[in-house]
């Protein structure tokens, strides 16, 4: 995955870009508004990394201008902004998602690579597959082995998302955001309780789970144990 | 020099170089220049011109009145003392005339008469000299002369009158007139009393501004001079009064009950900012011995690797206890970027229920609902919810008991959505309830778990913004949290 970090900050755009590198992707800085623009105006990335505090062209600018010019590419907004007004207007602009600093790299990272497959996997299929699970977003039904799984409204969103980034990791702030959209910060244990609670139903009769838990980061769905 | 706000200024940017104490007035030009500028001398200026054209417009109205009632009095007397005569004359003849004039010329206050014959020689009258102009001489109108009495002495300047001239047949032609000397004298009087009068209100005004403008500006200094003070720090000063219930008075009084609510907040904000460094100092000490530990002692990699996660699992705990300070920070400004939407709070709490209660039976415990339906109340959803997961959070964290039991409810009291989260723990002793919602404020039952001790002052910030009332109840056993919201209108 080839990704446009646009930050000022040397010290967290290296931090980042070696991270990057560690997970596997390739990546490019940008130290100001106007240099990453005209980047990512002319290169094709995956994934861009945007501060929302530049010199030169602040983020959000940078963004709309993107977006006016009609490039579709998955845009993470980083801000030390942190009220919901804030990620409101970051995703207004035009932004994917919001990510406030300080954040963890795991989370970051989960993040993206989550937006860069929304690009290829289609919003549009009506069935999503992991190994024998079958979830029918149409009909809102799932199965197992062919045998039918209860959910509920919730659980069924939440199984969803996680089958839509089949493979990739979701964090537990990812799934509040997203399954519930939630955005505050829940002192307990909630979401590994609602998770716990699908396991029951998907994976408790199964030889093989599906679900499973990336230590320090969150969840993900996949088919192969490893 | 210009004082106008540049841009920046009028958007709240921080202004550099051009900072001024409050109150430091400038001095231009001299005490006069300053007395001219006090709103006193203002006011004295338009008193007096309003005060000086009243007056002037007055008595100009009175005086042209007078004139013209003693200008009729007087042409009426001339026309009756004609009417007379000509009557007499008709009656009788020249000579009847000529014996009542001279009889009239006795009284002491004699009009003037003259009789002329049909080539103007005077025949008899009572004037040694009469001057007018032949072409005002009009029989029937009345028109000025000047005249001197018979036997008037030598160099006495000449009498103004009013007279009218009547035909009398014959040729004979007869002048009556009275003087107006008195008149006129009259309405010089008037003017000259006119002129005194502006001169003492004018000297009256002039007194009274410097005596007002004085006592003015002593008031004013004084306030200015404390709150230069008050400026500089000495927050406990306050302006002064009188107690003469003026408006300098008034206007101390509420200044200084703002220094009071200043002063509060302030001394608030100082006692938050200590406990803050306090409650960040200790665990940023932490991480910092941690790592110190780790750099001198060089442990093995899996151990490293422990003591690593365990750092930044504290730093986020730092991060945390940031975002929940500067949430409140925010909230408890009434940043006016919070806007309160109609929000269904029903269905706001049934989701969070729904959202918890699987928490609430991971834990051992029931979440009990009660929720009364369509309850709409002005707010922001993710604040309220906010709130109430700090409210369940709480009531998991501590609410532990044989009853394992969490109650939420909402329902409605006259115009108040009233949201009761109860738990049947060991609940909060009387004396340390009202602590509970100060920052970092921990029950020792808390120690042992994690947290930071902002949940509560969280959830008063929250409630205070949407206009509501926290209560924390004892429950007996447990801890009953009441919030009572206004309902939408």
């Amino acid at each position: 995955m080839k990704v446009l970090i646009v930050e000022d900050d040397t010290d967290a755009a290296s931090y980042l870009a070696r991270g990057l590198t560690e997970a596997g992707h390739t990546s490019e800085v940008a130290g100001d508004g106007e240099t990453g623009l005209e980047l990512a105006s002319m290169n094709e990335y995956d994934v861009l990394i945007v501060d929302r505090m530049l010199p030169k062209r602040d983020g959000l600018s940078l963004i709309e201008t993107l977006r006016a010019k009609d490039r579709q590419v998955p845009i993470l907004v980083l801000s030390a902004l942190s009220q919901v007004d804030d990620r409101v207007k970051g995703l207004r602009a035009g932004g994917d998602d919001y990510l406030t600093k300080p954040y963890a790299f795991t989370e970051l990272l989960a993040r993206i690579e989550a937006l860069s497959r929304r690009k290829q996997t289609a919003d549009f299929e009506a069935v999503y597959r992991v190994g024998d699970l079958e979830l029918d977003r149409l009909s809102h039904t799932v199965s197992r082995a062919g045998k039918p799984v209860v959910l509920q409204p919730r659980e069924f969103r939440l199984l969803e998302y996680l089958m839509r980034h089949a493979g990739q990791v979701v964090t537990r702030t990812m799934l509040l955001e997203n399954v519930w959209d939630y955005h505050f910060d829940p002192q307990t244990n909630v979401i590994d309780v609602h998770i716990s609670r699908l396991r029951g139903k998907i994976d408790k009769a199964f030889e093989r789970p599906l679900v499973h838990t990336v230590r320090g980061a969150g969840y993900v769905i996949r088919a192969d144990a490893d | 020099m210009s004082e106008a706000p540049t841009t920046a200024d009028a958007l709240g940017a921080p202004s550099r170089g051009r900072s001024r104490p409050i109150g430091a007035e400038r001095h231009h030009g001299g005490r006069l220049a300053r007395l001219v500028r006090t709103t006193a001398f203002k006011l004295t200026l338009v008193y007096l011109i309003v005060f000086v054209a009243l007056s002037l417009a007055l008595i100009a109205y009175i005086s042209s009145t007078t004139a013209r009632l003693i200008d009729r009095q007087l042409e009426t007397a001339i026309d009756g003392e004609t009417s007379e005569l000509v009557a007499q004359f008709r009656t009788g003849n020249l000579f009847k005339v000529m014996d009542a004039i001279e009889r009239r010329s006795m009284r002491p206050d004699a009009s003037v008469y003259l009789i002329t014959d049909f080539s103007g020689n005077p025949l008899i009258g009572n004037v040694a000299e009469l001057i007018y102009d032949p072409a005002d001489a009009q029989p029937g109108k009345t028109f000025p002369v000047r005249y001197n009495r018979l036997r008037s002495e030598a160099g006495e300047p000449t009498h103004r009158a009013i007279a009218k001239l009547s035909v009398l047949g014959g040729g004979y032609r007869l002048l009556v007139g009275r003087d107006v000397e008195d008149r006129i004298e009259f309405s010089t009087i008037i003017r000259r009393s006119i002129r005194g009068a502006i001169l003492v209100v004018v000297a009256l005004a002039l007194v009274s501004w410097i005596f007002l403008s004085r006592s003015v500006l002593r008031k004013v200094d004084a306030i200015a001079a404390s709150s230069r003070r008050i400026v500089a720090g000495d927050l406990a000063r306050r302006l002064p009064t009188d107690q003469s219930g003026d408006e300098f008075d008034r206007l101390a009084d509420s200044v200084n009950g703002m220094l009071d609510e200043i002063e509060r907040l302030h001394a608030g904000l100082q006692e938050v900012s200590q406990n803050i460094a306090h409650d960040l100092k200790t665990p940023l000490t932490r991480v910092r011995n941690r790592l110190d530990e780790m750099l001198r002692h060089r442990p093995e990699p899996e151990d490293a690797e422990a003591s690593l996660a365990v750092a930044i699992e504290e730093c986020d705990q730092l991060i945390r206890t940031f975002e929940a300070l500067l949430t409140i920070a925010r909230v408890e400004s009434h940043s006016a970027r919070i806007s309160l939407e109609p929000t269904d709070l029903s269905a706001l709490l049934a989701d969070m229920a729904e959202f918890y209660e699987p928490a609430t039976e991971d834990v051992g415990m029931r979440l009990t609902t009660s929720i009364a339906p369509a309850i709409t109340i002005r707010g922001e959803p993710t604040l309220l919810r906010n709130m109430l997961a700090n409210l369940l959070d709480n009531a998991l964290k501590y609410g532990a008991s044989d009853m394992a039991r969490v109650d939420l409810s909402l329902h409605t009291e006259g115009d108040k959505a009233v949201i009761l989260v109860r738990d049947h723990g060991e609940g909060v002793a009387d004396a340390h309830r009202a602590r509970l919602t100060d920052r970092f404020v921990r029950m020792d039952a808390a120690r042992s778990k994690p947290g930071a001790g902002l949940g509560l002052s969280m959830v008063k910030a929250i409630v205070g913004h949407h206009g509501g009332t926290l209560d924390l109840l004892d429950a007996d056993p447990g801890l009953a949290v009441r919030i009572a919201l206004p309902l939408a209108p």
